[in-house]
């Protein structure tokens, strides 16, 4: 073991001086997997950075709460057709089912209307407009930048009053003096009495609350668009995240009963979860990391074949070298681990300045993904980089240990 | 003592269809501390019977025993250790490694031999004094003339102690005046008590030795004592 250990350690001294006395080759050989490695570090990084942000967004919906739905969001066993032709959920459907429900914490209807809003000559396009109740509130985790909520007397009384999101707010009004001016929707005039503070994330688009506006749902169903049009969405919040099954048994069977479901008829409604949501991000994510690993990996390999021709190169042209090594008492072994030595130094080199450049770029990147360049990133970087270094030296470390002597000094 | 005893060996090359026999029957012995030169014009299969004395090479067929070792059937490993240990070697282009200095070049067969640093310094430095290199350790070999990289070189054969220098036409590259010196130190080397073998196809350089082996075709035509031996004047080498 210490004769190992040894041979080991001067195998490592004689590796750097035969690179150190080579630097301009080695540089350009370690140019590849430079590359290599910034290309694959920088990819798992940006992989997770994305991965952080959809789980932040999606977290930013309330992460306990179920939504009671005509269709599915995730699950496609059910084919479309049959989803589609399940009844709407109406608002006579809600009220019932917040009577029989005791689990959730809160039940509020939702109802999209997707429009422009306007101020005077300003407009912001494409917003989702969301009908609800005073008790929406309670399924979120939303905070005010100025304003309140809509209470109950204005939701029941289904008043013309309006919550807007950060990102609206701020484009009508710029100076930031949102606060009772009317705005229009649809041609109708509405109140501002709240305006939400920004969440930040800009993954749900749409669905992100920055780019939402609420407002009660009796408005909207009265002057938008009747409940008769595709329905509503029964959100349901439960007490933690540990009674989320419970409060989901409880919802189908108060759904159900609903409904007025016989025994043996299957539900006509899905719950749908936040999980599946997040399920369904993984496994794309999970797809898009591997497509993005194997093209990254791809550079790292060509990077190896750089290493692997250099160091035939390496060989090649030091066989004069070799042949005074073995003279002199070299064993196979020692030359095989010379030149592997050799192969990995100059591959974790490459690594370590391919890992420099993927944190500085990761500065860049934190400018719109939540990025860190973590423990993870550094151990990727030292196996991958050894790995390569081992895998690409081993064929021209094995050519040189075998070379017999009595030729390798003679050559010229 | 005997150190090396080669017993009707042979080596047969095969080039294409063709086998050529570049040793055909060969049997010598060598004694320590002898001062032997091997000669033959060039096909006579001096380099061979030098690259088999030398274990960079097993012989076809017979046996070589070196300190009643039988050489001839051991794998690249067991070689390698006796080229370490027991075989010092000197060659022509000198063979030394061009990127480190000279005291790397003399350190590297302690190296491979599993000394530790500091043993390998103070030793490596000895030699070199010894060789009258104590002033130029940290130069590189295209810092040093012809005759200095050939005393680096014969301080690498010296510094592991070996049995046998196995010196390959040593001054085959110098100028006769410089050759003269390293034929000189030789001289002293062997006055030490160690047993050289010189491979050369100069007369007066084989004249140096004690003993004069000739070979032609692939066996010993001749293997006599020298008579009129040329000594060169000492230098002042002191043992190490």
């Amino acid at each position: 073991m210490k004769n190992i250990l040894f041979e080991l350690k001067e195998s490592l001294i004689i590796s750097l001086k035969a690179i150190w006395s080579n630097k301009v080759r080695s540089i350009l050989a370690t140019l590849g997997i430079i590359i290599g490695v910034w290309a694959v570090t920088l990819m798992v990084t940006a992989n997770q950075g994305i991965d952080k942000s959809f789980q932040e967004g999606v977290a930013s919906m309330g992460s306990d709460n179920l939504y009671i739905d005509k269709w599915s969001w995730f699950n496609n066993d059910i084919p479309w057709w049959e989803l589609r032709n399940r009844r709407d959920i109406r608002m006579e459907d809600y009220e019932r089912f917040q009577e029989l429900v005791k689990l959730p914490i809160a039940v509020a209807p939702m109802k999209y209307t997707f429009s422009e809003i306007k101020f005077g000559s300003e407009i912001v396009e494409g917003i989702s407009i969301v009908g609800t109740t005073h008790e929406y509130i309670n399924t979120t985790t939303l905070n005010f930048d100025a304003g309140r909520f809509f209470n109950e007397l204005e939701s029941n009384g289904g008043r013309n009053v309006v919550i807007l999101g950060f990102t609206i707010a701020d484009k009508l009004f710029p100076n930031g003096n949102a606060l009772d001016n009317y705005v229009k929707i649809l041609g109708k005039k509405l109140k501002v009495i709240g305006v939400l503070s920004e969440q930040g994330s800009w993954v749900m688009g749409a669905f992100n609350p920055d780019n939402q506006a609420f407002l009660p749902i009796e408005f909207s169903l009265k002057n938008f668009a009747g409940d008769r049009f595709g329905g509503i969405t029964i959100l349901v919040r439960a007490p933690n995240s540990m009674m989320v099954d419970e409060v989901e048994q409880e919802s189908i069977g108060a759904m159900r009963k609903v409904r007025g479901l016989r025994y043996d008829e299957m539900d006509d409604f899905s719950i749908n979860r936040q999980d599946g949501l997040l399920s369904e991000i993984d496994s794309t994510m999970g797809v898009l990391g591997a497509v993005a690993f194997i093209l990254t990996g791809l550079g790292l390999f060509v990077g190896g074949i750089g290493i692997m021709n250099i160091m035939f190169v390496s060989v090649k042209e030091r066989t004069r070298e070799i042949g005074i090594r073995k003279a002199i008492g070299a064993k196979r072994r020692t030359i095989l681990g010379q030149f592997i030595l050799e192969s990995v130094i100059i591959c974790m080199l490459g690594g370590l300045i391919g890992f420099i450049l993927t944190a500085l770029s990761s500065l860049i990147m934190q400018q719109f993904l939540p990025v860190t360049v973590n423990m993870n990133i550094v151990i990727i970087t030292f196996i991958l980089s050894s790995l390569v270094g081992i895998t690409a030296g081993l064929a021209p470390a094995y050519s040189a240990a075998k070379m017999d002597p009595v030729d390798a000094l003679r050559y010229e | 003592m005997n150190i090396i005893n080669i017993e009707h060996i042979a080596k047969i090359y095969e080039v294409g269809l063709e086998e050529v026999h570049a040793l055909r029957d060969v049997s010598l012995r060598i004694n320590k501390n002898e001062y032997v030169a091997i000669m033959g014009p060039s096909g006579s299969g001096k380099s061979t019977l030098m690259n088999i004395l030398g274990c960079l090479d097993t012989p076809t067929h017979g046996i070589y025993q070196f300190k009643e070792k039988n050489v001839s059937i051991m794998n690249d490993n067991e070689l390698a250790t006796i080229r370490n240990k027991e075989i010092g070697f000197v060659f022509q282009t000198f063979n030394l490694l061009p990127r480190s200095n000279a005291l790397h070049n003399v350190e590297l067969p302690l190296i491979y031999a599993g000394k530790v640093k500091h043993d390998r310094i103070e030793r490596s430095q000895k030699v070199l004094e010894n060789v009258g290199l104590g002033d130029r350790m940290h130069h590189k070999p295209n810092e040093l003339s012809g005759g200095q990289r050939q005393r680096v070189a014969i301080a690498r054969a010296l510094v592991t102690d070996p049995a046998i220098i196995l010196a390959d036409e040593p001054t085959g590259n110098l100028d006769t005046k410089t050759g003269e010196d390293i034929m000189a130190l030789f001289n002293d080397i062997h006055e030490q008590g160690n047993t050289i073998i010189l491979v050369t196809h100069e007369e007066y350089i084989a004249k140096h030795a004690a003993r004069i082996i000739r070979l032609r075709d692939g066996l010993i035509e001749t293997d006599e004592i020298v008579k009129d031996r040329y000594i060169p004047k000492r230098n002042n080498l002191s043992k190490v």
